[in-house]
């Protein structure tokens, strides 16, 4: 595959854990991954494994699926079953428990929940289906948010009237001000996500290196891009700096994508406050609708409990998504808590951190597999 | 076998007296009554189905075909087919439900013998689909030597079906020279593969209407009994166990060998035939291509001293040219099946939970 294979090129990747290796930097070194999709691909290749032993990599929060509270998955499950409606989501979500079950038991009771892979599916069907409501379920960070608004705006255009928003976008900078502020935090540098920088720019994560003196750079996906971030974040713990740089420079450029962000700032303003699941209320941390979306502002148009409800008592999501646990150390992992039967997000998406290590890397199995191995 | 039934050896045996008239079929679409078993079934019957699967068993429409077998070990196998959309890139329901059934008879280590086929029907389906679908399980049959001996079709309201649901059933003979089973693998076998892997999965997910994707990806619905019968005469009780890595791909069949046999299966990722088209929508739609479904594809567990001339036999047969060593039975740790990636790491690869949900970014 072009512009991937590039990136997957096992001689390259040697090369580069060679060069983290040749650093000779001794101390113990944590780095976040913030993106659930770094996770994916650090488990997918198994990474982790080519790295020295005193550079461990935390799973951070951004898994959009998995920061999503109980509470505004049950207002979407009350969407869902209201009458006349269809309600479409991104198939991630189909799995996540609310307090009185997931979407796909809402689908198997009868209620009409189609999985779409971008909201202007959602509008064609509410085109195609003038007699129903659409409902899209609109969640994720600064990645997703552009292709809503672009999407609320077509739909103003052509006046749908039958089409909603159950806008959930969340804000990746507000989510690491709350991290860097718990006092349990234990991190030396971030991999940025590299879809969301894409959009925001470089200029937001400058703080993190002045004001916390943490190494951050912006990370894309690929072996190649993850193990050259790595190498970057070592190099400036050698030197004894700390500065934001841009290992991901063929998608994110210093400033951002200047058009998605004005046609969100066109659609979308920022919540004074927004619920995380596991890290609890952030303020400003996420977008609702502006007032002049009101007519497809799902929150307004339909009746939804709109309660806070909490995590169940085993759940350990909060401090998996802080870095704090690693998957395996939570007391439900694995147990209680697997893939076909998950009791929190972390289980359920496939970026989740929970998820990727019992796919991908149950941790006293990977150990024994490193033994074969040699 | 003294009188074996009208199959085994290529074309199903055909009537050679002249037939009576068959009655027509005037209606463009399926109606109730061809489901009531009255005067209209047997237009349909008789129009559609009889002339495409003629042979002399189902020729007789009796209700049940009737035929002799000799002492050995059978197997029996069944699987109903509800694929959307029903025609798809490659093949349709009809040459699937064909397939399907042989290739769970040959990865059981049998030759198959004779099938039957059960539709449940639409109201309001189109004849003509009817027929190129009907035409298709002929020739699929006919492809892998195989008879189509007996069947049943029932008409639902329009709504209570998904235009036509087809269930399969099929009877082998299994080869005595081999005892496969889920079961018995042993640790040092060989892990074989016949070729590249997720192109029905892919080739149907990229059917369906609400992808705009464009592909050249074709199913992979085909009979694999010749390549097992290949693979057997070369090697015989060699071969421990296959499987065909259809609903959950080969991460689920290899996970149900290695839980079932208690080994420890490791693949090497470099070795795993994917074709370019796979790999590009698996990475578009954020999903993992050894999960995805395959309908003409085989895995072999063999003995390790016999599994190059495994390797060999699989790569002379037209459907195996591709065919890969992708990995090692281990004796430990039992029941985990992994992979040593491209790139020098390793991980689990996991059966399949639930059905595959694209990532969202």
């Amino acid at each position: 595959m072009k512009y991937i294979d590039e990136y997957r090129d096992p001689d390259l990747v040697r090369a580069l854990a060679e060069r983290i290796r040749d650093l000779r930097y001794d101390k113990p070194l944590k780095i976040m991954e913030i993106c659930g999709g770094h996770t994916h691909a650090i488990y997918q290749h198994g990474l982790h494994q080519l790295l020295p032993d005193n550079i461990e990599l935390v799973h951070g929060p951004g898994c959009p699926v998995c920061v999503i509270p109980i509470g505004r998955l049950d207002d979407a499950l009350s969407m869902a079953r209201a009458p006349d409606v269809i309600f479409t989501t991104f198939g991630d979500m189909m799995r996540v428990p609310g307090s009185k079950g997931s979407l796909l038991n809402a689908r198997a009771d009868g209620a009409d929940i189609r999985f779409v892979y971008s909201p202007s599916d959602a509008l064609k069907i509410a085109r195609e289906n003038p007699d129903q409501r659409v409902v899209f379920f609109a969640i994720g960070f600064e990645t997703t948010a552009p292709s809503t608004a672009v999407t609320l705006l077509q739909a103003q255009q052509e006046g749908v009237s039958n089409f909603f928003m159950f806008c959930n976008h969340v804000l990746v900078i507000p989510a690491l001000k709350a991290l860097l502020a718990a006092p349990d935090l234990q991190l030396d540098g971030f991999l940025g996500p590299g879809h969301v920088s894409a959009i925001i720019g470089m200029q937001p994560y400058e703080f993190i290196a002045r004001d916390h003196g943490k190494s951050v750079v912006l990370s894309g996906f690929e072996p190649v891009d993850v193990l050259q971030s790595v190498y970057l974040i070592v190099k400036q713990k050698t030197e004894g700096r700390s500065a934001v740089e841009n290992q991901y420079s063929r998608a994110i450029k210093y400033e951002g994508n200047l058009t998605a962000l004005k046609l969100m700032d066109q659609t979308m303003e920022v919540r004074p406050f927004f619920e995380w699941r596991g890290l609890g209320s952030i303020p400003e941390s996420a977008l609702k609708l502006r007032s002049d979306f009101s007519q497809f502002d799902a929150e307004l148009r339909f009746d939804v409990p709109g309660l806070k409800v909490e995590d169940p008592k085993i759940c350990q999501c909060g401090e998996v998504l802080r870095g704090a646990l690693k998957p395996h150390q939570c007391r439900a992992f694995a147990t209680a808590c697997t893939p076909e039967a998950p009791i929190g997000t972390c289980m359920v998406s496939s970026e989740g951190a929970c998820a990727a290590y019992y796919k991908y890397g149950r941790t006293l199995l990977t150990d024994t597999m490193k033994k074969w191995a040699q | 076998m003294s009188e074996t039934p009208p199959t085994k050896s290529g074309e199903p045996k055909r009537d050679a007296a002249p037939r009576r008239r068959r009655p027509e079929l005037r209606e463009e679409k399926i109606l109730l009554s061809h489901g009531s078993g009255g005067k209209a079934s047997h237009s349909l019957i008789e129009s559609v189905f009889a002339d495409a699967f003629s042979n002399s068993l189902l020729d007789a429409l009796d209700d049940a075909a009737v035929f002799p077998v000799d002492s050995g070990r059978f197997a029996f196998t069944t699987d109903s087919h509800v694929v959307s959309p029903i025609f798809f890139p490659g093949g349709n329901i009809g040459d699937l439900a064909v397939n399907g059934t042989i290739n769970d008879l040959a990865v059981s280590g049998a030759t198959p013998l004779c099938l039957s086929a059960a539709f449940v029907l639409e109201e309001g389906f189109p004849v003509e689909q009817l027929r190129t679908i009907v035409e298709s399980m002929a020739a699929a049959a006919s492809d892998a030597g195989v008879s189509i001996v007996t069947g049943d079709t029932k008409v639902v309201h329009s709504g209570k079906a998904d235009g036509v649901f087809i269930t399969t059933a099929g009877i082998g003979r299994v080869d005595g020279r081999v005892h496969i089973a889920q079961s018995a693998v042993q640790p040092g076998d060989k892990i074989l593969l016949t070729g590249p892997i997720g192109d029905h999965g892919i080739a149907i997910m990229l059917a369906r209407e609400e992808l705009e994707i464009e592909s050249e990806i074709l199913s992979d619905t085909t009979a694999l009994n010749g390549l097992v019968e290949a693979l057997i005469n070369a090697v015989g009780g060699a071969v421990h166990c296959m499987k065909d890595p259809t609903r959950g791909g080969l991460a689920t069949s290899l996970n149900e060998i290695a839980q079932s046999s208690q080994v420890c299966i490791a693949l090497e990722e470099e070795r795993i035939p994917i074709r370019e088209g796979v790999r590009g929508a698996c990475e578009i739609l954020g999903l993992d291509p050894f999960t995805i479904a395959n309908e003409g594809k085989l895995i072999a567990a063999v003995a390790p001293a016999a599994s190059e001339a495994a390797l060999r036999a699989m790569r002379s047969h037209p459907l195996g040219a591709q065919s890969q060593m992708i990995g090692d039975a281990l004796a430990a740790p039992p029941g985990i099946v992994f992979l040593n990636t491209r790139i020098g790491g390793s991980r689990v690869m996991d059966m399949l939970v639930g059905d595959p949900l694209p990532r969202i970014c």
